[in-house]
């Protein structure tokens, strides 16, 4: 079988292994579905449920969309505030640096206290995946080959031209690398708010239902959510790639196919 | 001989020192007059990138004087110094999208450099997709573009194969002396120095400082011919004996 091939069946061969087992596992030591539901039962919850589910899903991926952008924007403009101006950068990257540090989960219960629900979920989803954007931009601007920063000086380029022409397009790879991890990062966050908010009553995201179902003893569908929750997570992971791809493709090397 | 020519570049007593203490030139004297090929030769370390990077205004000197140059001037690095997200033709336009060019005069600009180097069909390929000697041409159109009064050369050939070199070496000179510009080419390479160059300044290394000048008068065009020949060998033992004395004079083996 050739490489590719590989690189897909291996993974699906193992899934059909672990699922098959699975489902033994269940049937031979006759274990409930409040204890450990099988795969056909956790597949019939996927489609019973659907509409709810669905629904739900819905919900977590808008907040994590919706984070995933203001990180993005805001961890690109950040960076290019830091990289531009040597004060802000002194004056703000320790304080960056807290909020990333600072463990989420412990944060997101006092968020909720302080907002409103909806917000704090984004306010989540935000604060855990900037930080990847900010370090990856930052790293990048400053790693621009200094002969064409010294070219660009001498043709008396201006500091709009250097970072519109020179330090953007050099630091798009990192940038992108950090995109990459933000994409997942904010699909956490919004799962960790919604699982504080959760106790609080007023959520209707993807892990709200599972924190719910956690309650009702209803654990098919706390599988079912959770499989959905990990899907989005895969999905939003190959839609980054496939655009760093796409805008790489031409010039990186980390995009380039080597021929051997 | 020629009737003297204008000075373009003069550097008088210039010394620059680093932050780090080290002394990169010390009362470095040099004038370069129009139209010239002159070349800066010494060992690595000899300060001679440092003097071009001060002619070029990328550096400045820590003592004595600078004057001129008046013009616009064309700078090539040792390496090729592309941006590899863009293409043939935008690499070598930057210079003139930098100074917000005309649009059309722009092309037409990027066209000739191209043709003059001979990319002309590699316009749209992208950086990582040619050779070395490639790049190193692209690298030259574009400092060619804005039509530069004086070339400022630091080792552009020292990383390639001797056959691309020796290809460069004789595109270069092609170029020359179809444009007349004037170039200044820091190299520490004797065979090379002599095969380009009217004049040749010796430096001796750390300080960086002249050891003396030696004139190449054979006439141009040089070809393979010149590479060759009997007086070409005599040129460069008279200039790597001078070096030697230079590496001497400056301390260092």
């Amino acid at each position: 079988m050739n490489e590719r091939g590989l690189r897909i069946g291996l993974p699906i061969l193992l899934l059909a292994l672990v699922v098959i087992g699975w489902d033994l596992v269940v049937r031979a030591f006759a274990i409930p579905p409040y204890v450990l539901p099988g795969p056909e039962l956790v597949a019939a919850t996927l489609l019973a449920d659907a509409g709810l589910l669905w629904q739900s899903l819905l919900v977590t991926l808008t907040i994590t969309f919706e984070g995933f952008l203001l990180a993005a924007f805001g961890g690109i403009a950040l960076a290019i505030a830091f990289n531009q101006w040597r004060l802000v950068e002194y004056s703000l990257y320790p304080y960056a640096v807290i909020l990333q540090v600072t463990p989420i989960v412990a944060v997101a219960p006092l968020l909720l206290i302080y907002l409103p629900q909806p917000l704090a979920v984004l306010a989540c989803a935000w604060i855990v995946a900037f930080f990847p954007v900010l370090a990856n931009t930052t790293l990048g601007l400053n790693s621009v080959d200094h002969n064409l920063i010294a070219l660009f000086d001498l043709y008396k380029a201006s500091r709009w031209q250097v970072l519109w022409n020179l330090k953007l397009p050099a630091a798009l790879p990192q940038m992108l690398a950090g995109l990459r991890i933000a994409g997942g990062l904010s699909l956490i966050g919004a799962v960790v708010a919604e699982i504080a908010a959760g106790s609080a009553g007023a959520g209707s995201g993807l892990a709200y239902r599972i924190a719910e179902s956690g309650y009702r003893l209803n654990i098919p569908r706390m599988f079912a959510a959770l499989l959905l929750l990990s899907l989005a997570g895969v999905a939003i992971f190959f839609a980054l790639s496939a655009l760093s791809h796409l805008a790489l493709r031409r010039w990186h090397e980390s995009a380039i196919k080597r021929e051997s | 001989m020629s009737p003297p020519r204008p000075t373009v570049v003069s550097l008088r007593n210039v010394g620059k020192t680093f932050k780090s203490g080290t002394v990169a030139l010390d009362d470095f004297n040099l004038d370069v007059r129009a139209g010239e090929f002159v070349s800066l030769l010494g060992p690595s370390g000899c300060g001679k990138s440092t003097a071009l990077r001060i002619i070029a205004g990328l550096s400045t000197e820590s003592a004595g004087a600078v004057e001129g140059p008046e013009g616009k001037i064309g700078f090539v690095f040792q390496e090729p110094t592309l941006m590899p997200w863009a293409d043939v033709a935008a690499n070598v336009r930057l210079p003139l999208t930098l100074t917000h060019a005309d649009d059309a005069q722009s092309r037409d600009a990027v066209t000739q450099a191209l043709a003059r180097v001979g990319l002309a069909d590699f316009a749209a390929a992208y950086p990582r997709e040619l050779s070395g000697g490639m790049k190193m041409r692209a690298s030259i159109a574009r400092a060619l573009v804005t039509e530069p009064e004086l070339l400022l050369m630091d080792e552009p050939f020292a990383a390639l194969d001797e056959i691309t070199r020796f290809k460069l070496n004789n595109d270069l000179l092609g170029v020359w002396q179809e444009l007349r510009r004037t170039v200044v080419f820091v190299t520490h390479s004797v065979f090379e120095s002599v095969y380009l160059s009217q004049r040749i300044v010796v430096m001796t290394p750390r300080p960086g400082r002249v050891f003396t000048e030696i004139a190449i008068p054979a006439p141009y065009p040089r070809d393979e011919r010149f590479r060759t020949s009997a007086d070409y060998a005599g040129f460069c033992r008279l200039v790597s004996e001078a070096l030697a004395r230079a590496m001497i004079a400056g301390g260092a083996a």
